[in-house]
């Protein structure tokens, strides 16, 4: 299952720690902007009077990786979903299917790439927690492995009845994710998409071209089927020509 | 609908689509100059939010859905043995030529990094819809060189190559029908992915399916209005004993479109989005009643069908409702879910229309040199005036 955040919005004091520390450990521009850009890759957002942090989810089945075509979208064993900068041609359709609307593009750049998230992958190889959970004062994104977060979300949401929302948003959305967030304020409030399906979208276009090979074999073989019958059936109308001596074979 | 009557009359005053020609392909190469040194960010109004433009819209899904008459008739004339329809082929096989020639190019422009167009060949990912749409445009390109070498050779007099590949026609059009079946239907595949965020209205399971046979009736439509064009440009005649059976092929394929895209929108229950008269039902409408439901009733009756001047109409009409549907898919479906209205800007549409240009005047310096037509090469004479 790999490594993975939880983000408890009830308890970040939006200090944007966590932005810094990103933007110290991935060598950004210091600037923190408002939204997510290419340079700025977590954020902390004010919403309903919480602090709403934004970031990659690390899909289990990431969409950005199934559709790049040329595979520079990974996700690692570890949980992070890295990409490889050398490989992108710049076709952008990461950012058009993302369901969460997460990989940003050098806009300002004649040679650009792609900025997001990518869970601090070296880090979390090398065993250590991300940068923004290491930086984090509040306790509000822990690191560790999925399954003990999601053990800590469920006792969090228990142990306090009425103070969460009875949802951990993340764990089925698109397929779950390895980012893991829980808020005592429901998340359509917080500008999270709601209406995602709980099955990863990668599926919808795998059915299609998966298929692509037994398509191939059927199309061809009807499509030589037709010339074979409509060429025969030519050439009996021209031998029957010559045998009824109506003009014959020109 | 006289319209024909007074346009053939009108002569075009020598000189004027040549200037109109050249101030376009001068704004085409200053925008491209500044697109590859200031960024796509500099002359697009392409963001974060919304990340595909015109350029794919337009250039790209539009380019390929238009080319569709190519193989459509290949088939036609190879597979189904029609072969009184050979002499349309030819003019077809350029347009679907220059229609993917138009692809490359838009491609070149709106790729990020295009000097890395190759990765594809390289870094496999059989999961991507984009990697069998970048094979599908690299197979189909050379497949469609090959269906139009002949013409080439014949015209150098190159007899050698130009009976190799007669010799290979039938599965060379085998393999050319099954890579555009697989690419217009892929070019709807790419949206399956996005059932968040492309509006009902356009959304369906069966998308490649829409996309597919669509392209064949505007593919249709395509071949009827080049016909059409030939013959304003060049004083062709309108092969209408050959334009209007094929019509016919149109009006089937737009209408089982047609239910295809009503039974998908019943389907999402969003039949109710249409009541409020909103910005997506307005464009949904335009594009539906005008572009799908007026030329498939019009074109059902013989007696239009075999009038030229309604026969064009129609066929314009398909292809409209065709360029509209894939603008909606791409940009207008999209942008509720964007949160921001995408408006292309002055220079996206220059690149667009330069293309355009440069395809009308690659497919008139083609009927000028190659036996494109039946007669042969256009000489200047036929012509009567500069430009396409």
């Amino acid at each position: 299952m790999g490594m993975g955040l939880l983000i408890d919005a009830t308890r970040c004091i939006g200090c944007g720690a966590c932005s810094s520390a990103c933007k110290e450990q991935n060598k950004l521009p210091a600037k923190v902007e408002e939204v997510l850009t290419a340079y700025t890759w977590t954020t902390v957002q004010e919403r309903e009077g919480l602090n709403v942090r934004r970031l990659c989810m690390h899909c289990e089945v990431p969409t950005c990786a199934s559709v790049c075509p040329v595979a520079a979208l990974k996700k690692t064993p570890e949980g992070p979903v890295v990409y490889d900068s050398e490989r992108c041609m710049g076709c952008r359709y990461c950012m058009m299917a993302c369901p969460y609307e997460i990989p940003k593009y050098q806009w300002d750049r004649p040679v650009p790439v792609i900025g997001k998230c990518i869970m601090c992958a070296g880090r979390v190889k090398d065993g250590q927690p991300t940068a923004c959970a290491a930086a984090c004062p509040a306790e509000a994104t822990t690191f560790g492995k999925k399954e003990d977060l999601i053990w800590e979300a469920r006792t969090r949401i228990r142990s306090k009845p009425g103070a969460y929302v009875d949802h951990i948003y993340g764990l089925a959305e698109t397929g779950g994710t390895s980012v893991l967030m829980i808020s005592n304020i429901p998340f359509e409030k917080l500008g999270m998409k709601t209406n995602l399906p709980s099955d990863p979208p990668a599926q919808r276009t795998w059915q299609v071209l998966s298929n692509i090979p037994n398509f191939v074999g059927v199309w061809g073989a009807f499509l030589f089927g037709v010339h074979w019958i409509t060429a025969r059936r030519d050439d009996v109308a021209k031998a029957e020509d010559h045998t009824n001596g109506r003009g014959g074979r020109s | 609908m006289n319209s024909t009557a007074t346009l053939a009359t009108r002569r075009f005053r020598p000189g004027f689509w040549t200037a109109v020609f050249a101030v376009t392909f001068i704004a085409f190469a200053i925008v491209t100059v500044m697109r590859f040194t200031k960024g796509l960010g500099a002359v697009t109004n392409l963001s974060d939010q919304f990340p595909w433009g015109l350029w794919i819209g337009f250039d790209l899904l539009c380019g390929v859905g238009l080319a569709a008459g190519a193989f459509t008739l290949t088939a036609v004339v190879h597979l189904f043995n029609l072969k009184r329809f050979e002499p349309i082929v030819r003019p077809t096989l350029l347009t679907g030529f220059l229609g993917y020639g138009f692809v490359i190019v838009a491609l070149l422009l709106d790729l990020g990094q295009p000097w890395r167009i190759w990765h594809a060949m390289v870094y496999w990912n059989p999961h991507s819809v984009m990697f069998e749409v970048a094979w599908c445009v690299m197979l189909y390109t050379t497949v469609l060189a090959l269906e139009f070498s002949p013409i080439v050779f014949e015209r150098f007099g190159l007899h050698a190559p130009a009976r190799l590949i007669h010799k290979f026609i039938t599965p060379l059009v085998v393999l050319g029908v099954i890579l555009s079946t697989l690419h217009q239907s892929s070019l709807g595949t790419v949206y399956l992915i996005v059932p968040s965020k492309l509006h009902p209205l356009w959304y369906s399971p069966l998308l490649p399916l829409h996309f597919y046979i669509s392209a064949i009736g505007a593919g249709i439509g395509m071949v009827v209005l080049e016909s059409y064009l030939s013959k304003r440009a060049f004083g062709r005649h309108l092969e209408m004993d050959l334009l209007e059976p094929l019509a016919r092929g149109m009006v089937v394929a737009l209408g089982i479109y047609g239910l295809m895209r009503i039974q998908a929108i019943y389907r999402n229950h969003a039949f109710g989005t249409l009541l409020d008269f909103g910005y997506e039902g307005r464009m949904f409408l335009l594009e539906f009643v005008m572009g799908v439901i007026l030329p498939v009733v019009l074109m059902s009756f013989r007696r239009l069908r075999s009038h030229p001047d309604w026969l064009v109409g129609g066929a314009f009409l398909a292809v409209m409702g065709f360029v509209m549907n894939r603008l909606n898919v791409s940009i207008t479906g999209m942008e509720a879910a964007s949160g921001i209205r995408y408006i292309p800007s002055a220079m996206e549409i220059i690149i667009s229309v330069g293309l355009v240009a440069t395809g009308m005047a690659v497919f008139a310096f083609a009927v000028r040199n190659l036996r494109i037509f039946p007669e042969g090469p256009v000489t200047e004479a036929q012509i009567p005036e500069e430009g396409a």
